[in-house]
C-alpha cells in the first residue's frame, strides 16, 4: 500500500490470491454436507447417540445415511417380533439378544436390564427423546436407514421382521460408495 | 415482506436434539421470508439454534430469554 493509502498493483494481486484461496476452501466445506454412520452396535448407549446425530444432521440439511450392520441391525427389528431366524442357532440368537428399540441393553452397567430401565427413567425425567421417538423423527427428516443384507442373512432377520420405512437392504459396497464424499462415523 | 410470525413452535421441556429436529420439520413447509417463533427450555438450544441457522441459511433475527424460556425468532432463508 502507498503512503496515501491507495492500493498498488501488488496489493491487488495479493487480494486476488486470497480470494482464490477462500474460494478453494469454500469448496472444501461444501463437500461435507453428507454424513454416513455405520451402526455396528445394538447397545442402547451406542444406538441412542447414533439416532441423535443422524436426526440432527438431517435437521441441519445434511444428506444422512445410517448403515446398520451386525448387532446394529437388531434395533431395527419390530418391537413385537420375538423369535427370528430359520434354524435353531438363529432362533437362539434372537432369544438371547431380543431385537427392537425397547429391548436394548447397555454396554456397561446393564445389570440384566436394570441399567436400561434406570436410563429410560432418567431420560424421561430429563425429557430426552427415546430411541424409538428419535427413529421416527429420523425417518420423517429423510434419514436413509439401510439394513445390511449380509447380516440379515447371517443372523436370520427377514425384511418382515424389520420396521417399515427402511431403505432397500444393501451391502458394504453401497455403504462405502455413499461414504466416499461424506463425514463418516463408526458407532 | 410480511412481518407477522407465520408459525409458532413450542418445544418447551424437550431436550437435544428434539428442538432442532422439530424446528427443521416445521420450517420445511414454510416459504422463504416466513418467520418461525420457537419457545424452548433446553439451555443447549441457545448455541444449537445459532449453529443450526448458520448452517441452514436461515436467519436468527431475535433471541431472548424470559424466566428460563428461550425465544428464537427465525427468518426462513
Amino acid at each position: 500500500m502507498t503512503a496515501e493509502g491507495t492500493l498498488t498493483a501488488t496489493d491487488e494481486h495479493a487480494i486476488d490470491e486470497l480470494r482464490a484461496e477462500i474460494a478453494a476452501h469454500e469448496g472444501e466445506s461444501a463437500k461435507h454436507t453428507k454424513l454416513v454412520i455405520f451402526a455396528w452396535s445394538g447397545d442402547l448407549d451406542r444406538i441412542w447417540p447414533t439416532f441423535i446425530l443422524a436426526t440432527t444432521a438431517a435437521a441441519m440439511g445434511m444428506q444422512t445415511t445410517v448403515f446398520f450392520t451386525f448387532w446394529g441391525l437388531f434395533p431395527l427389528v419390530k418391537n413385537d417380533v420375538r423369535i427370528t431366524g430359520d434354524n435353531w442357532m438363529q432362533h437362539m440368537m434372537s432369544f438371547m439378544n431380543r431385537g427392537g428399540t425397547e429391548h436394548l441393553g447397555l454396554s456397561k452397567m446393564n445389570f440384566a436390564g436394570m441399567g436400561p430401565a434406570m436410563m429410560k427413567k432418567l431420560a424421561d425425567e430429563h425429557h430426552v427423546a427415546s430411541p424409538q421417538e428419535l427413529l421416527e423423527v429420523a425417518r420423517d427428516l429423510g434419514v436413509e436407514l439401510i439394513p445390511c443384507q449380509m447380516t440379515m442373512d447371517l443372523l436370520g432377520l427377514a425384511k418382515e421382521d424389520l420396521i417399515d420405512g427402511l431403505a432397500e437392504p444393501a451391502g458394504a459396497a453401497s455403504a462405502l460408495a455413499e461414504a466416499q464424499d461424506a463425514i463418516t462415523l463408526f458407532i | 415482506m410480511s412481518q407477522t410470525i407465520v408459525q409458532q413452535l413450542d418445544v418447551q421441556g424437550l431436550a437435544c436434539p428434539m428442538p432442532i429436529a422439530k424446528a427443521a420439520i416445521a420450517i420445511r413447509s414454510m416459504q422463504p421470508g416466513d418467520r418461525l417463533e420457537v419457545l424452548a427450555t433446553d439451555p443447549g438450544s441457545v448455541p444449537d439454534f445459532t449453529a443450526w441457522c448458520a448452517k441452514t441459511g436461515n436467519d436468527l433475527l431475535e433471541q431472548t430469554e424470559d424466566a428460563g424460556v428461550f425465544r428464537f425468532l427465525i427468518l426462513k432463508g
